[in-house]
């Protein structure tokens, strides 16, 4: 067999750069940095160093060169999102070097526990690289800043007042001397600031809010990323798995000699443990081998006490549910179910929402390498903090002597946050004598051991007064599972997820109530994007569009009339702005023709354990045809951006990706238990949006508040199932109170 | 043992002519560039050119590609500047850019044959999946490519 992977001198040397996670006179070839021709300023493996030999290091985040490149490093995982861009520009915008000589690279996993966290978080969620990182990324970049000044300063026997500088070169004012940063940066390296500098306020920035270019984009338009699935590295072996189809199974009975012979099986052995899902890996030479062993492997399992669950079964006690007492309240004002017991004009409505896979492009893959005193792990992971600590757990192994070598991401969504696939990863990768092993999951696998969004239902009652302003509003919520932690974000136990978007009702009422039941099953859930919030958002958009409809008022108007009149919500004209805009950029309440109907729906991304916001509100534009089938048009999108969006290209993006997975959620995706199982999986069972049915998106931003907003890797998604039912129902006549759409008969009467 | 020629190279290959051309790609010559995504043909993140014309590497027997010319992400230019290479940096394309080998192979097959597509030949020809929605920059991207190599 012919194969070309890394020499045992490269991999050494890569594995000495990692392990000391700054220059370390190792000098590097071009070869490293994959498509220099189309000056890729990241390494295709994001989780090597960059670091020549003359390097500088001016603080943890950053290296200077004697040419003035400028090496970042960056803390969280990229995914498309455009993070490293992003973070390395909160960095860029305070050290005011030359943009075009910046390069990226990921932290060193290692280095953080090492040194005590010094790269503050490695979690990449909760919408949360903007608002928490930027923060002590502008003070990196500041800092540095000022000892490069200082060290200039110092040379010039002149005064920090005396200097000013731009793109990485320092200039002397009163002589007009200039020096450059690569050559002060030995010197700056050994300053210490007798006090830190204040970082920019946003009517500083002079980098973020400028549309920036990706900078991994070169590395992706000619196969030189590296995602986890492509790590090779000597010596490795490559397994597929199987876990329990039934969650929360066991493995009965295997018999390995079935497989033992069959070409390049290496072995057949079992995983399982604490946070780990039980079942078997083929470990061969290549992974088609492992893999068709495994399908030929036949395989017992003790399904446990679930082997008969379904999700039908759990949206029938949820409805039952909602009759049970002892909902817990989370908020209430006034009395609104006596008001909706003596009132004459009641809408009610119950809605229900399945549980949704992230469908990830990239199969669930981990490689790792374990001996007694080290332990090397490849990855794409959304949290490689958790994934290290994990690690350490299943193997004993300090963290000082785990190395996480973060990949390009083929899709997170929150999925890749779990850590189930490094778990497993190095509990195979254990029982190999030190042999490296990379793990893939077939499509299937991936599909039917996801950790899913959520299934929901809620009843909203609400009472209307003559006026059609509500009297009284009760939401009741049914919550599945929602008790899964999140990293650094919550700890289990917490019901946040569930309750989060409808705490505080936008939306006036004289009189409130809202309270939940939780109920759980064997079905693992985790965040989508959006997390808890997907459903609620869902549910209270769709409402308020009925309430509206139920007194023949206009869906937008109605909308506008209940924030204007809830004195109580200091947002309310924030909001508005937002919902004009964007009813304006749709030309909402023009003529439509048949069967084309528009949709709105608007909502802030509220959390409890947050008080930032992003306003955001959408229209969608919606055909449907004769036989029922619908097609999506149009979406509009207004989006607040506060006083600065770090990479409005990334933000445009975002929409695009949030509207593609909103759509497709919408159209035709659920996630359905049957026996204990999931049923979908693959394309052909969980389908992806299809390039013809991509709608038109149109993204503006408005400037409606004064504060940084939230974020934006989760906060459009939410009102792109509402717009498109609200739309559904403006072209049909036709409510829908439960997705997928295609579970729905739309057919023309 | 198979031969086959990937990217201009030849390669002796010792496996089960029934192993999939994409793991051969993959595993055994160790090109990673070309994706596993499904493995049922329906994704095309597994898309490569085997005597030009775009195909599903997963749905292909190593045996059906013996003696032909395949032709990888990582071969279709010496220095990433295929006409769309060079539009999908210019309208920053991928976002997490697992599926854009196959969209970009799919995308350089189709201007092989058709160098000005309309939007109904993109809609017929390029059906490869995206996760993050990336459509409408690729079909920018295809209809700048274009134009690019008439440039030229």
């Amino acid at each position: 067999m012919t194969t070309q992977g890394m020499s045992r001198r490269q991999f050494v040397v890569t594995t000495l750069a990692v392990g000391g996670g700054f220059a370390l006179g190792i000098s590097f070839s071009e070869k490293q940095i994959e498509g220099a021709a189309s000056s890729s300023q990241i390494s295709g493996r994001p989780w090597e160093s960059l670091a020549g030999k003359s390097d500088v290091e001016v603080g943890p985040w950053l290296m200077i060169a004697p040419d003035d490149t400028v090496t970042i490093r960056i803390g969280q995982s990229e995914m498309g999102q455009g993070v490293i861009t992003s973070c390395a520009k909160m960095v860029a915008e305070e050290l005011e070097c030359d943009w075009s000589k910046v390069r990226a690279e990921y932290v060193s996993v290692n280095r953080h526990f090492r040194e005590n966290k010094v790269y503050k978080r490695l979690a990449t969620i909760s919408s949360s690289s903007v608002r928490l990182g930027r923060p002590y990324l502008q003070q990196a970049g500041a800092s540095a800043r000022e000892r490069l000044m200082a060290a200039a300063a110092q040379s010039w026997g002149a005064a920090r007042t005396e200097l000013t500088v731009k793109d990485g070169v320092i200039t002397h004012t009163p002589t007009g001397r200039m020096l450059r940063y690569g050559q002060v940066a030995q010197k700056a390296a050994a300053i210490h600031l007798p006090e830190e500098p204040k970082i920019k306020t946003p009517e500083q920035f002079t980098l973020i809010k400028k549309p920036t270019k990706l900078l991994d984009v070169p590395l992706k338009v000619n196969g030189s990323a590296t995602y986890g699935i492509d790590v090779r590295v000597p010596g490795m072996l490559y397994a597929a798995a199987k876990a329990s189809p039934v969650f929360q199974g066991k493995v009965k009975s295997y018999n390995a000699d079935a497989v033992k012979n069959r070409p390049g099986v290496h072995s057949v052995l079992e995983f399982g443990g604490d946070e780990i899902e039980a079942g078997v890996a083929v470990v061969a030479d290549s992974y088609w081998h492992a893999k068709t062993a495994l399908d030929a492997l036949t395989i017992e399992w003790d399904e446990g006490s679930h082997g008969n669950d379904s999700s039908e079964e759990y949206f029938k006690n949820s409805r039952t549910a909602l009759d049970d007492p002892g909902a817990k309240v989370v908020t209430k004002k006034g009395d609104p179910e006596g008001v909706l017991r003596g009132a004459s004009h009641v809408v009610e409505a119950i809605y229900e929402v399945p549980y949704l896979d992230h469908a990830v492009m990239e199969p669930f893959n981990c490689t790792a390498q374990v001996t007694p005193d080290r332990v090397d792990i490849w990855a794409g992971s959304q949290n490689p903090e958790d994934a290290t600590i994990g690690a350490a757990k299943i193997t004993g192994v300090p963290l000082d002597n785990i190395y996480f070598h973060n990949c390009f991401l083929g899709g997170g969504f929150g999925r890749r946050g779990n850590q189930d696939d490094i778990r497993q990863g190095v509990a195979i990768a254990k029982q190999l004598g030190g042999r490296p092993v990379k793990v893939i999951w077939s499509r299937q696998e991936t599909t039917q051991h996801g950790h899913y969004r959520p299934m929901r239902t809620s009843r909203f009652r609400a009472a209307l007064g003559p006026d059609g302003m509500p009297l009284a509003w009760h939401t009741r919520v049914i919550g599945m599972d929602e008790n899964f932690s999140l990293g650094d974000q919550r700890s289990p136990g917490d019901d946040e997820q569930l309750i989060r978007g409808l705490h505080k009702l936008p939306y006036f009422s004289q009189t409130e109530l809202f309270d939940y039941h939780l109920r759980k099953s064997h079905v693992p859930t985790g965040a989508w994007t959006s997390v808890g919030r997907s459903q609620n958002e869902f549910f209270l958009e769709t409402f308020v569009d009925e309430l509206a409809h139920s007194i023949g008022k206009d869906p937008y108007r109605y909308r506008r009339a209940l924030l204007d009149a809830n004195l109580e919500f200091p947002f309310a004209k924030n909001w508005i702005q937002v919902l004009d805009a964007v009813a304006d950029n749709s030309g909402w309440a023009k003529q439509l023709s048949a069967g084309t109907g528009m949709g709105i729906a608007i909502g802030d991304s509220r959390r409890i354990t947050r008080t930032e916001i992003t306003i955001c509100a959408t229209v969608a534009t919606v055909s449907v045809s004769k036989e029922g089938r619908v097609r999506v048009e149009r979406l509009d999108v207004a989006m607040d951006t506060g006083p600065f969006l770090v990479n409005p290209l990334a933000a445009e993006r975002q929409a695009e990706m949030q509207a593609a997975m909103g759509v497709a959620a919408t159209l035709f995706q659920e996630i359905t238990i049957e026996k204990g199982r999931v049923i979908q999986a693959n394309f052909d069972t969980l389908p992806l949006l299809k390039p013809r049915e991509m709608p038109e998106v149109k993204v503006q931003f408005v400037r409606a508040t004064d504060n940084p907003i939230a974020g934006i890797g989760e906060e459009i998604i939410g009102w792109v199932a509402p717009a498109i039912c609200n739309a559904v129902f403006a072209a049909t006549g036709k409510r829908i109170r439960s997705l997928p759409l295609k579970n729905h008969d739309l057919t023309a009467a | 043992m198979l031969s086959i020629r990937v990217n201009k190279k030849t390669y002796r290959v010792d496996v089960e002519p029934e192993t999939p051309l994409l793991w051969v790609i993959r595993d055994t010559i160790g090109l990673t560039g070309t994706k596993y995504s499904c493995g049922l043909g329906l994704c095309g993140a597994c898309t490569v050119h085997l005597n030009g014309k775009a195909i599903r590497s997963c749905l292909t027997p190593v045996s059906q590609a013996a003696g032909q010319e395949i032709t990888t992400i990582e071969g279709l230019s010496a220095d990433s500047q295929h006409p769309t290479q060079i539009a999908w940096r210019e309208g920053d394309v991928p976002e997490c850019g697992y599926c854009q080998s196959g969209q970009i192979m799919a995308a350089a097959a189709l201007l092989s044959r058709n160098s000005t597509p309309t939007d109904a030949d993109i809609d017929r020809e390029i059906t490869n999946l995206c996760r993050c929605g990336t459509y409408a920059r690729i079909r920018q991207g295809i209809h700048r490519a274009a134009q690019i190599a008439a440039g030229r």
